[in-house]
């Protein structure tokens, strides 16, 4: 008797959906141990990690915020994803744009003008498209891989803004706190409602749909699917390759840097030396978690900003430190490409001769 | 079967007698008896697909024969992979090397070592064979700024290491500049002096006369002759090789003075990689109406020439491809597409279709911006794709399990009439194609010739780049040859026959480096 892989005939759509299930599944199963094995009674523990979290107006909130910039950033690695180019950097990108956004409200406060927001917002986009430029930009001309060259300019940009905010940009008001003077006026996205979800929640949803349609309606959606499943087959279409890779770099980038502003002009309201607590990493499981489909991307993004959430719940109910949601969603990332073997094989219980003679 | 000395067994190294292997319904190797003796050197000959890898691969172990055995030293033997066969005695060098490229000349030898890994004693003795052999290498060279003719020097160095006594060489001369390959022969001449035999597969037949002592001819699986190579011309070798069956005459003359509706000038393109071929000034003028076709053994520039036709790789010059009347070197494939031109890959699956997207997607695929009714405004017109991939699985008689399948799930031969018939559904003037039939059916191939001859009689022009060189006699009106990067002239298909074919095949219209050699063939 052995467990064994055989390869589908075709790729199973069952499966498809199935995987990121058995994956989250596991991961719940395995959280449970891991509070066994801290001799927290599991099914309490995860009741207030997974549950409690959406039990309130409060906290729904509260998820709403945790997973709006996951999904803008989700989405946009979702189409980067599917070209197979790997945007590991979206962090950096994230917090190149909070700078650039941030710029306008510490270099000239009194500006208060309608225009001020919009023009934030743009040039948030900007400075993530232009961070992400970088490695579209050395993979184009000499080939560099994009995983190393992105996730490096992560902590570029992190120290960049670690020393504006302790540095040339810090209030100086502020008894000598490390983190900027306030936004005010129209330098702050509106809220919806009044509680603490924002407007980057609502440019999320449409970010969503604009990409859903873009992905399976126009002929720039489908050069990114040729080149990223067929590059070969992409440059007989007449697909450039460096141009999708300037596009999907520019787009993941612009995306991430967004969500970056939105952060610092929203729930923040200034600059700080963190203003992430790794969305742009997460983000990677979001997308992957989604299917690299953007409408299921939303629901992804629930579901980590669940596990965010719970993280901090189980720091004030439980004791335990909010870096186990980190341990949680690595422990899902993991699982999910795993799972995703089920997709092309199907597990077989047998001896080695029936496959040898089933295939004969 | 008469080779000399057939009957003195002990003096054979190696026997493969009656040798079968079949694949399937496919028989690679058809009884086929081969005898190889210590310290001459034996050729193995025929064109693509005759059987010779198959062969040699049961020699060095990597297959099983169906039937047949082999013999050592007269001895049955079983050689049941390629350790035993180079504990036997048996190395082989393949025509495309497994090298690292960050390591040094030693450490790459080291690692194909069996025991200890000693660098500075086994660079010794690395510097001694290479000497003696004259391989000039360097064991502390990094692979990465080697030529490939110093590369292959490796591969034969690390077989030599072995004290090989049969040494198999597979196509070796085809990545060799001519004085490369010059300073080969003298090593394995030397080889051979010494005692070991060498098995040298190639197709070029003035190598096989300047070097081999014996020769073996195979086609279609079977062994045709064994002969004494410096006995017979390249002529009759080519013969041999491709067959002397008469073709039969196209069943309409055609008249071929239509405009020209594709020209190559004077195309010439750099080698892409350690393994591509450098197009050497092609030139060749397609007219309305005519089928040109391009033989040559694979890997002879012809998918180097078809993405410059295609516009996949660009051309120098505009001047150097032209479309139409129209110069478009320096245009890409959509481009090229516009002026009316359609173009089938030889790769279906990743070249010419994306395999896991559907039918209706790979129709988008190359018609996106020359049909102008497939998009609007950047948005799908998915009827329409919808449409276009019915009525051509109509015409073309591409059959699907269930409608509009992923392309993966067809088979080779439907997928080629989807992609062959998703261009000529275009009605394109000027139609290139690479390799229209490999690898289908026989049903699936004769409806694709017999699609392309229409197209021309409608008035297209057609260039199919074949290695069949029976399909070429039975569509072509004009055959030219490649060989190594360089095109022959194109001549009218019943001025021509398949021994003047064959021994263009080989490179008897190249120029550069070689002499021609002496005189037309009879």
């Amino acid at each position: 008797m052995r467990l064994m892989l055989e390869r589908r005939p075709e790729q199973s759509r069952t499966m498809t959906v199935g995987s990121p299930l058995i994956a989250v599944a596991i991961t719940v199963a395995a959280a449970g141990i891991v509070f066994h094995a801290r001799g927290l009674d599991p099914f309490h523990a995860l009741y207030v990690y997974f549950v409690e979290p959406v039990m309130s107006v409060w906290s729904l909130e509260e998820l709403v915020v945790k997973t709006a910039p996951l999904v803008l950033i989700g989405v946009g690695l979702a189409v980067c994803f599917r070209a197979n180019l790997w945007n590991i950097g979206a962090e950096g990108q994230l917090t190149a744009g909070a700078i650039t956004g941030a710029a306008i409200p510490i270099l000239a406060p009194e500006w208060q003008s309608p225009f001020a927001l919009p023009l934030m917002l743009l040039a948030g986009i900007a400075g993530g498209a232009a961070w992400a430029a970088v490695p579209a930009f050395l993979r184009n001309r000499f080939g560099v891989n994009e995983i190393l060259t992105s996730l490096m300019l992560v902590y570029v940009a992190q120290y960049l803004l670690d020393w504006l905010v302790r540095g040339p940009w810090r209030d100086p008001h502020g008894y000598n706190f490390p983190e900027s003077a306030s936004f005010e006026g129209w330098h702050v996205l509106p809220t919806l409602g009044d509680g603490r979800v924002h407007l980057g929640a609502a440019l999320a949803v449409v970010a969503v749909v604009v990409l859903f349609v873009f992905m399976s309606r126009t002929l720039k959606g489908f050069e990114i699917r040729v080149s990223g499943e067929a590059p070969r087959a992409g440059g007989f279409g007449g697909f450039s390759r460096p141009r999708t890779v300037w596009f999907c770099f520019a787009l993941s980038g612009g995306l991430a840097g967004l969500a970056g502003i939105c952060e610092a002009a929203g729930p923040i309201g200034q600059l700080q030396p963190i203003i992430s607590p790794g969305y742009g990493f997460t983000a990677i499981i979001v997308a992957f978690l989604g299917r690299l489909n953007p409408i299921v991307v939303l629901l992804a993004g629930v579901v980590l900003g669940i596990s965010y959430l719970g993280g901090e719940a189980a720091q004030v109910e439980l004791g335990i430190s909010d870096k186990t949601a980190q341990v949680f969603q690595g422990t899902l990332l993991f699982l999910i490409l795993a799972c995703d073997t089920l997709i092309r094989y199907r597990i077989r219980v047998g001896r080695r001769d029936d496959a040898a003679s089933a295939q004969a | 079967m008469s080779g000399p000395a057939a009957d003195r067994d002990g003096e054979f190294l190696l026997e493969a007698r009656d040798i079968v292997k079949r694949f399937g319904d496919f028989t690679a190797n058809d009884r086929v008896t081969l005898r190889l003796r210590p310290g001459r050197i034996h050729a193995l000959l025929g064109e693509n697909g005759a059987g010779k890898s198959t062969l040699v691969k049961i020699i060095y172990g990597a297959l099983q024969p169906t039937a047949g055995e082999l013999r050592w030293h007269g001895e049955p033997v079983t050689v049941a992979n390629p350790a035993a066969a180079r504990r036997l005695g048996i190395g082989m060098v393949f025509q495309h090397f497994s090298l690292f490229e960050a390591l040094s000349v030693a450490e790459n030898i080291a690692l194909a070592m069996p025991g200890a890994f000693d660098l500075a004693a086994l660079g010794e003795r690395v510097a001694r064979v290479s000497a003696e052999y004259g391989l000039p290498l360097e064991p502390t060279a990094l692979v990465a700024d080697l030529s490939v003719g110093e590369r292959q020097r490796i591969e034969i160095v690390r077989c030599l290491l072995q004290a090989p006594r049969l040494l198999i060489m597979d196509e070796p001369t085809a990545v060799l500049t001519p004085q490369e390959a010059d300073q080969l022969f003298v090593t394995l001449r030397r080889l051979a002096a010494d005692g070991c035999a060498v098995l040298y597969i190639s197709h070029r037949l003035e190598e096989v006369k300047q070097l081999c002592h014996d020769a073996t001819i195979l086609r279609l699986g079977r062994v045709v002759a064994d002969v004494d190579p410096e006995a017979e011309t390249a002529a009759s070798l080519a013969r041999l090789m491709v067959g002397a069956d008469v073709h039969t005459v196209s069943t309409e003359a055609h008249a071929g003075d239509g405009p020209v509706m594709l020209a190559v000038a004077d195309l010439t393109l750099p080698a892409n990689g350690p393994f591509g071929v450098a197009l050497r000034s092609v030139s060749l003028d397609v007219r309305a109406g005519e089928i040109v076709a391009i033989a040559g053994v694979a890997g002879n520039g012809q998918s180097e020439l078809f993405e410059a036709l295609s516009g996949e790789r660009l051309a120098p010059a505009p001047g150097a491809v032209s479309i139409a009347g129209t110069p478009c070197g320096r245009n890409g494939v959509t481009a090229r597409r516009r002026l009316g031109a359609a173009f089938v890959p030889e790769e279906r699956l990743g070249h010419s279709a994306v395999p896991g997207f559907v039918l209706s997607e790979n129709v988008l695929l190359t018609r996106h911006t020359s049909d102008r009714t497939m998009v609007s405004g950047g948005f799908v017109n998915r009827p329409e794709a919808r449409t276009v991939t019915e009525r051509v699985n109509a015409r073309f008689d591409v059959r699907t399990s269930r409608e509009n399948p992923e392309a993966s799930a067809l088979s080779g031969g439907n997928l080629q009439k989807f992609v062959v018939g998703r261009e000529l559904d275009r009605d394109p003037r000027v139609v290139v194609i690479n390799q229209p039939t490999w690898g289908v059916d026989a049903g699936a191939a004769a409806l694709i010739r017999q699609a392309l001859v229409d197209m021309a009689r409608a008035g297209a022009a057609v260039l199919v780049v074949s290695q069949d060189l029976d399909e070429i006699f039975e569509i072509a009106d004009r055959i030219a040859v490649i060989s190594r990067g360089e095109l022959s002239e194109a001549y009218p298909a019943r001025a021509i026959d398949r021994e003047r074919v064959g021994l263009f095949m080989a490179g008897a219209h190249e120029t550069s480096g070689r002499e021609r050699p002496g005189g037309a063939p009879a």
